[in-house]
């Protein structure tokens, strides 16, 4: 059974895509008799090519990507080595763990009630101090370079990269080895860098990539931040691809391609800046410095991760106030009152799409879980790792524009008869929440000492038991937070779940971007905050699970 | 995990198994049935337990809340169930047809019934992926549509209806002014485009090609074009520079003096109410001609907001609902398009209080009890008269649509 578990999670994972994929290349193509086309051609990429302000977008796409990718990153691993064991890291934490769990959209909402110009914080100021009476002409929100954009990308990403680098520490030892740093004369910042980044970066690199892919393609927090003219890449292709002009589809199949290749290109540029950074830190650590602007990073990297974290809170906050707010009309600070209306208006709707996604997400992650745990399980026992082979794999569903396969899946499944289904559904978002339940597990669980194996096995049990009562237990903390994780991603699917359910299997996510689109603050404020409260009951569950399954098993110890 | 290690091992090993044969499930049936809508009893037999699929745009609660109350009628008269699938945007519903229609599912499709008008159903119609010709006409409700006085309700953007869609309600643009900051709009294009030199940052509107930013370039368009006529013929390549020169021409001086500078956009009709009702702009637009009265009544703008048209006319036109080729329950689909149309509900859907929406209908022509129901409607205080709405300026053609969404595209867009 274990042995069949690669192959299977690999054909779960990989056949939608592989389906997906040629559901983009050939209209990419040409070739879609039902749309006319019948001959293989260039046209459609010709076309492509063409559109006005493409190169724009695809800069655009391409600059916020990796400007948000590196600012999370550069933020997280100062911050890190600046304050890891600190008061403050361990409050930041528990402040950041929670955070991971908002949706995107639901972050992008926040943010942007905040920064407006007629948002909380220009309210705040007015007219007092600014002397306005109306909202400033300012472009904030939609910026032509895409700013606010990059800052929300990265106020989000940064919980995720800070959870994924904590759950990664313990294997680095990092506290010992800056403790020996530190005898050496190395400062704290500079004894991190050089002593436990070198070896905890290979275990968050794979989601550093995920993020990277991410934010190269993203389409909601476009949507909601990023400039109009012209948008990002990928909000062109989610508009093309859902142009009645029907011809459309091949232009949009060859931009889903290019943006594959712009996501690929993003990657290959932090893999080169990868080496560079590693023949610099090599120098340096042969010159013997001991300090690194240890104030200055200090101080930046925690004002950054202060101020971003801030603003997320205060955007969450911001959309609860207003799913509760009467008339509140600028300057007020405040709303003129509060009211539950907007709630017992929708309350019914609510409770219906909860309950879908809970359904869809609690056997996805049930089913992720244990694949993912019985292939690495397999790869353990087998004493060989699939890493190489497997990785390019691993990335596809993260890579590949969502829009462009998905609706290639969507023909599968009505194809095969299936779509329209819970069941649809669920088998759409695994493609999504696998590969993140996997990169989530993987390195933390290759990161076990396998003595711990080799001593249960060499004490006589069998390697079912060491699995049970060896290894699962050490990672426990890691199948917890990937757990968390999955559910997370599940919730937060858009796209696969209005294409492959058909409209049909109403989230609270499908809810949520049906509902935005009329613009009513109140209902948005409820639709993002359900879609943030779900995911953060299951960190919530994730945080406490571990604690609770390891006290049992101390007492278990004491008694036996 | 300590989920996993509370399951017995056999659950363990299903749980594996289970996952083996997910592939294997079997493949959903549906039945195929054809029906006639002049044999109307026939129809109301099939239609009875039949759940219906109605794809609307949900983003507008009050009109959510109106096709439910539409699908408790249908429930309690005809056993037919109703389920709103609600939309974003009907391209979406557009595409989903078109990827049944590409794996070959010739029936028991998604869509029962699709609100829709303008180049969503031209395009449908042309990949002939539409129920048969024909249906709208034979509704019993259909000889109550006043076809002679509301001409958009059988030709959508200049393209013949051909009974495959029936008439739902009636749009026609309508701007909205706050009177708190401004007492007197302006009544042209002309002294639009004055009113936002002298008040900079104070007009916007949706980026094309949301559908209300390229109704306000229609708007301008058949203004500024020396030949109107021209507009209800396709577009001629030949000359359709120097066709849209003054339109460009107008909102080349308009721009600079634009909401953020015409630098960015809202994104659609509800995002510019939002602009005006946080003061952001003096002057929005609306397709609804009592949508500042339901906004209002809703709390979502300030009671001194009115509503005005321009000098010489407005766009006008029609939505409509329309059925699939493959729809599953047609039967369903076809009581529901007719229930859409009696005086009752075109009636309620026509007050302020639940939605506003103008009526197809011909109610002169109603029985004097079904007249009643129109003229007991109070409008609401924002709403024009009908006298007061002014001429219509008929929906270009709809490749216009599309040229003009390309050409503002690459003007505005690309920078």
């Amino acid at each position: 059974m274990l042995r069949l578990a690669p192959v299977l999670t690999l054909a779960m994972m990989l056949g939608p895509v592989a389906a997906g994929l040629l559901g983009t290349l050939l209209p990419a193509a040409g070739y879609v008799p039902v749309l006319g086309g019948t001959a293989v051609s260039l046209e459609p990429l010709r076309m492509f090519l063409t559109q006005p302000g493409i190169g724009m977008s695809a800069a655009l796409s391409l600059s916020t990507g990796l400007v948000a990718t590196f600012g999370a990153f550069a933020a997280v691993v100062v911050f890190t080595a600046a304050f890891e064991g600190t008061r403050f890291f361990r409050a930041l934490r528990r402040l950041l763990s929670p955070l991971m769990a908002v949706p995107h959209a639901a972050a992008a909402f926040g943010l942007a009630f905040l920064i407006a110009p007629s948002g909380f914080a220009m309210r705040l100021l007015s007219p007092w101090a600014t002397g306005f009476q109306r909202p400033p002409d300012l472009l904030i929100v939609g910026d032509p370079l895409g700013l606010t954009m990059t800052l929300g990308l990265m106020a989000k990403e940064i919980p995720f990269l800070f959870l994924m680098l904590v759950a990664a520490l313990p294997q680095a030892d990092a506290l010992r080895s800056r403790r020996v740093a530190a005898s050496l004369g190395y400062a704290p910042v500079a004894a991190w860098l050089t002593t436990v980044l070198p070896r905890v970066y290979p275990q968050i690199r794979l989601p550093v990539f995920a993020v990277l892919a991410y934010a190269t393609s993203v389409v909601d927090v476009a949507l909601i931040l990023g400039p109009t003219t012209p948008p990002p890449l990928a909000v062109r292709l989610a508009a093309w691809m859902n142009d009645p002009d029907l011809s459309q589809r091949f232009m949009a199949s060859a931009g889903a391609m290019t943006q594959l290749g712009l996501s690929l290109f993003a990657i290959l540029l932090w893999v080169c800046g990868e080496r560079l950074a590693a023949k610099l830190g090599r120098l340096w650590i042969e010159s013997g410095r001991r300090s690194a602007a240890e104030e200055l990073s200090a101080a930046l990297s925690g004002a950054a991760m202060v101020m971003l974290a801030g603003a997320m809170l205060a955007g969450l906050a911001l959309l609860a106030l207003w799913s509760i707010a009467g008339p509140w009309r600028f300057p007020d600070a405040l709303p003129h009152h509060l009211t539950l209306r907007a709630w017992t208006m929708h309350a019914h709707a609510a409770e219906d799409a909860i309950i879908t996604t809970v359904a869809v997400a609690l056997p996805v992650v049930v089913v992720a879980i244990t694949l993912a745990l019985a292939c690495l399980e397999n790869e353990t026992r087998d004493g060989l790792t699939v890493r190489h082979r497997s990785l390019p794999l691993l990335y596809l569903p993260l890579i590949v524009p969502q829009i462009a396969f998905v609706f290639g899946l969507q023909v599968l499944f009505l194809t095969a008869g299936l779509h329209d289904t819970l069941f649809a559904v669920a088998l759409g978002h695994m493609v999504f929440v696998l590969p993140y339940v996997f990169l989530a597990l993987s390195d933390p669980w290759r990161a076990i000492d396998p003595r711990y194996g080799h001593i249960a096995g060499a004490l006589g049990a069998s390697p079912t038991r060491t699995f049970w009562r060896v290894r699962l237990p050490l990672a426990r903390k890691a199948v917890a937070t990937a757990a968390a994780l999955g559910f997370a991603v599940s919730v937060a699917q858009y796209l696969p779940t209005l294409l492959i359910g058909g409209g049909r299997i109403s989230t609270v996510t499908t809810e949520a971007v049906a509902l935005a689109a009329g613009g009513n603050r109140q209902l948005v404020g409820i639709y993002a905050l359900l879609q943030m409260l779900l995911p953060f009951a299951a960190f919530l569950l994730a945080a406490a699970v571990p604690g609770i399954a390891h006290r049992h098993r101390a007492e278990n110890e004491a008694t036996a | 995990m300590t989920i996993i290690r509370l399951l017995s091992r056999p659950v363990r090993g299903a749980l594996l198994a289970a996952a083996l044969t997910l592939p294997l499930a079997p493949l959903a049936s549906r039945a195929d049935e054809t029906v006639d809508p002049a044999d109307w009893t026939d129809v109301l037999a099939k239609a009875k337990g039949q759940t219906v699929y109605f794809h609307a745009w949900g983003g507008e609660p009050r009109i959510n809340a109106y096709i439910a109350w539409a699908g408790e009628q249908l429930q309690q008269r005809h056993g037919i169930t109703v389920e709103q699938v609600k939309v974003d945007d009907t391209a979406n519903v557009v595409a989903r047809i078109v990827a049944e229609k590409a794996a070959g599912q010739e029936s028991g499709g998604a869509v029962d019934l699709v609100w829709i008008n303008g180049e969503n159903f031209v395009s449908l119609k042309k990949a002939g992926l539409l129920m048969s010709p024909g249906w709208a006409t034979k509704l019993p409700n259909w000889p109550l549509v006043d076809v002679e006085n509301k001409p958009a309700v059988v030709t959508d953007f200049t393209e013949p209806t051909d009974g495959q869609e029936s008439p739902w309600g009636l749009a026609k643009l309508v701007f909205m002014h706050d009177t708190a900051t401004l007492t007197h709009p302006p009544k042209t294009l002309a002294e639009l485009a004055e009113y936002a030199k002298a008040n900079p940052g104070r007009f916007t509107y949706p980026q094309p090609p949301n559908f209300h930013g390229s109704t306000f370039l229609k708007q301008v368009l058949a203004t500024t074009i020396a030949n109107r006529s021209k507009l209800s013929h396709p577009v001629d390549p030949a000359s359709f520079e120097a066709d849209v020169a003054p339109l460009f021409a107008y909102l080349d001086t308009l721009h600079p003096y634009m909401w953020r500078q015409g630098r960015a956009f809202p994104q659609n009709q509800p995002a510019l109410r939002q602009l005006l009702a946080d003061g952001e702009i003096d002057i929005a637009f609306t397709f609804n001609p009592a949508g500042a009265s339901a906004a209002i009544a809703a709390g979502e703008l300030p009671d001194t907001v009115r509503t005005f048209v321009l000098d010489g006319g407005t766009i006008g036109n029609a939505h409509f609902v329309a059925i699939p080729f493959n729809a599953n329950a047609k039967a369903g689909a076809l009581v529901l398009a007719d229930f859409l149309l009696s005086p009752e509900a075109q009636a309620r859907k026509q007050d302020p209080a639940i939605w506003g929406d103008p009526t197809v209908l011909a109610v002169e022509r109603l029985e004097a009890a079904d007249r009643e129901r129109f003229t007991a409607l109070d409008l609401g205080i924002a709403t024009l008269s009908p006298e007061e709405l002014g001429p219509v300026i008929e929906e270009p053609h709809a490749s216009w649509m599309v040229e003009l969404e390309r050409a503002w595209n690459a003007r505005y867009a690309s920078q």
